[in-house]
């Protein structure tokens, strides 16, 4: 019994000298891969020429410094990675046994501790921030009409988190609530000429019902079966609009859709319009701002009724399917209502997004609602950490916004010269820093679930833990 | 095989009684696909016993356990619970009526915290009486108690198997199926829980259907007992009756008294 405790005692020792040979061996590897990847890529520029033949224009040096990029940011990362394991092997994880008995706030409920108060004042005062930065509301409206785009995504994100990140149902197709939402709107307003208020809540109807009807079919299945039945389900949604022309207008959409009114009085700049009725001057950004509180309180909406849920019975059954399905049924649930039931409300916030988008655009075509959209609104509850409401709202600020900022990369010019365009590089480098971010996050950015009862006994329970020393 | 005959049992309060067992399984047949796993099963547990059933790896037992429960269902044969039929019923539906079950492997919810497993346990009951049922089962495990506020699936393995009898003891059950809940777990740990198991039985009147490896333990604390081989009931008797009977000796007891 006596060898193998010198080598547990030697182990922690020998970590600090790290094998550097193995890194270095492994960063030139990754250097020579994307080598091979530049070559066909990379390393030549074709242009037509004025006698319309390929002219190949070498860029090696381009190369050289993509591959240099590569091998610093795997050395980067190795030497991380190794000194945090080493530190970890040096203490030992206070996680393993105390983490939820001891009474430090985990990361999610530390972020939701100051990152919740701080998200929510900046999201309220935003067209104000905006218009300061800007200097006048005028000159603020594409930092608002950003701001509209990405609160949706983040009203998405939160409706499809009930389904994905909650109950654990993978769905693929989220994308065709939010159509259905949409066209309910565009439909209902163009035909039978309702307003909005009325709309909406139809439209979340209307989309509730069809995630009842994806559920029915699809309940037996799990993971990679069910995400393909949904991804199918989004697309006959799509190929039915663009294809019964007489109900939905087809590929062409519906256009002149009735713009949004403040309950009743429309933002124009007439007699009754809501400039005059409030005796203001008349502008268009208070349509714009309007448009933005809407979506912010929907959004707020669907997040607090998610909370409120986690918290009841048919919350917990979400997460304990999640979990484990035949304990569940076991226990009494009925997992038939309870996979509905996440379904259709998760549905149900798509068709509010979807016919907030549709008053907002006034104008909706099948183009809107292809499988990209769906991705991206997975992506969001991904990368946020499924279930946890505020990841989700930050990662819907980065995939949103980060693209966009992304256009200002004007600074790049004197690195790769004057024709480099920002836009052909945009997406590259957001894939990229998306791939970086699931290498630091694997799962998520708040990967950690916070319990849904916290009780007040917890200081207590740990105080007697550490006078019987269990801790 | 010995021909233990059925149910003189040592213990006279349910010899006597001549009603109708609390959950009657009769000439069960279950299948996996074309693979016949129990081949007509016949089995009684009378209200206020703990019975139970022991067998080699891939017997059936907790396939007969899972039957019960209606998942899988059984293609013949018939399960009566408390004077229903719930041969053919939901699961969902058959844990309602105060039948509970510790399935194999725990099965608990890793990522929720025990005092949250123990909440999906009253599930049934809609939490009515929770805090009470609660102090309960904290009184029966303080190890759970200490620990309310941890992820159940960061919990040792013994700790595990205690929140997974916890959280069944939850609904307040009449009849408490447990599948192996000594598995994996150290001598002393195993001899608390069926510490648990009798407590249960001898003062709340619980009824137990145990089904056990650990062959021994089991026949001790059970009144009766049964024995599975290849989907089908070979012997049945009292506790006392198996331990003592030499082919169950042979089969399962070999160098078992640990
Ligand atoms: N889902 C399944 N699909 C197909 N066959 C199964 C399935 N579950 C169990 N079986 C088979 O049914 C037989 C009985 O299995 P069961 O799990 O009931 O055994 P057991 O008596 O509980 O064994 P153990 O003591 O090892 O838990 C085994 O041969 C097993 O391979
Ligand atoms: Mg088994």
């Amino acid at each position: 019994m006596s060898a193998p405790a010198p080598a547990l005692a030697a182990a922690p020792a020998a970590r600090p000298a790290l094998d550097l040979q193995a890194i270095l061996k492994d960063a030139l590897l990754f250097a020579l891969v994307t080598f091979g990847l530049c070559v066909p890529v990379v390393a030549y520029r074709t242009d037509l020429s004025s006698t319309s033949a390929l002219d190949l224009t070498p860029r090696w040096g381009l190369v050289a410094i993509l591959c240099g990029l590569v091998f610093l940011a795997r050395l980067a990362q190795r030497l991380i990675l190794a000194s945090r394991d080493a530190r970890r092997a040096l203490t030992p994880s206070p996680r393993q046994a105390t983490e939820a008995v001891d009474a430090t706030p985990n990361a999610a409920q530390s972020v939701s501790r100051f990152g919740l108060p701080l998200f929510l004042g900046v999201a309220l005062t935003f067209p104000l921030l905006a218009a300061l930065g800007t200097g006048g509301l005028s000159e603020s409206r594409y930092w608002i009409d950003l701001g509209i785009l990405i609160l949706t995504y983040v009203m998405l994100g939160w409706g499809l988190n009930i389904v994905v990140g909650l109950a654990g149902l993978l769905d693929l197709g989220y994308v065709a609530f939010y159509a259905v939402g949409a066209y309910s709107y565009a439909l209902l307003s163009t035909t039978f000429g309702l307003s909005f208020w009325i709309c909406l809540p139809l439209a979340g109807l209307f989309a509730a019902l069809w995630g009842m009807i994806l559920g029915f079919p699809v309940l037996r299945l799990r993971g990679d079966y069910l995400a393909i039945v949904t991804l199918a389900f989004g697309e006959i949604i799509r190929l039915v609009l663009i294809n019964w022309s007489d109900f939905s207008g087809g590929a062409a959409g519906i256009s002149s859709i009735p713009r949004i009114t403040f309950f009743g009085l429309p933002f124009t700049a007439d007699e009754d319009g809501f400039a005059a009725s409030l005796g203001i001057p008349f502008s268009p950004m208070h349509r714009v701002v309007f448009l933005y509180y809407l979506i912010l309180v929907l959004a707020l909406i669907t997040n607090l009724v998610t909370l409120r849920l986690r918290r009841l019975p048919i919350g917990r059954a979400w997460e304990a399917l999640r979990e484990d399905e035949i304990a569940c049924r076991s226990l009494g649930i009925n997992t038939t209502n309870t996979k509905l039931t996440a379904f259709a409300l998760g549905a149900m916030f798509g068709g509010f997004a979807g016919s907030f988008f549709a008053v907002r655009q006034s104008f909706v075509s099948p183009e809107s609602f292809n499988f990209l959209e769906s991705a991206i609104i997975l992506a969001i509850v991904v990368l946020g950490g499924m279930g946890s409401q505020i990841g989700v709202a930050i990662a819907a600020v980065a995939m949103v916004g980060g693209p966009e900022l992304l256009r200002n990369l004007d600074f790049l010019k004197p690195v790769f010269g004057e024709h480099f365009d920002p836009n052909e590089y945009r997406l590259l480098l957001f894939g990229l820093a998306m791939v970086v971010m699931m290498i630091w996050r694997p799962r998520g950015l708040i990967s950690e679930r916070s319990p849904s009862v916290v009780l007040k006994e917890r200081k207590a329970i740990s105080g007697s833990l550490v006078k019987e020393g269990h801790g | 095989m010995s021909a233990a005959t059925p149910l003189p049992a040592d213990r006279p309060a349910f010899a006597a009684t001549g009603r109708t067992p609390l959950l009657s399984v009769r000439g069960v047949k279950t299948f996996y696909g074309n693979i016949i796993a129990l081949k007509g099963v016949d089995l009684d547990v009378n209200e206020g016993e703990i019975v139970t059933l022991i067998g080699a790896n891939g017997a059936g037992k907790s396939t007969l356990m899972m039957t019960i429960f209606g998942n899988p269902r059984a293609r013949e044969g018939s399960i009566t619970y408390a004077g229903r039929d719930i041969t053919r019923m939901p699961t969902h539906e058959i844990a309602r009526l105060n039948l509970a079950q510790s399935p194999e492997g725990r099965r608990i919810f890793p990522r929720m915290t025990v005092y949250e497993n123990l909440q999906m346990g009253a599930a049934v009951n809609g939490g009515a009486h929770f805090a009470q049922d609660l102090e309960r089962v904290c009184a029966l495990f303080p190890r759970l108690k200490e620990r309310l506020h941890q992820r159940g699936g960061t919990m040792s393995g013994g700790e595990q198997q205690m929140l997974a009898i916890a959280r069944a003891l939850m609904s307040r059950p009449r009849l408490l199926l447990l599948d192996e809940p000594s598995l994996g777990l150290a001598p002393l740990v195993v001899k608390q829980i069926f510490s648990v198991i009798k407590d249960l039985n001898e003062r709340d009147g619980m009824t137990v259907f145990l089904v056990e490896q650990n062959a021994y333990h089991a026949l001790k604390l059970a009144h009766r007992g049964y024995v599975m081989v290849t989907g089908t009931i070979t012997m049945s008797g009292t506790g006392r009756q198996l331990l003592d009977d030499p082919s169950v000796k042979a089969a399962y007891l070999e160098g078992g008294r640990h």
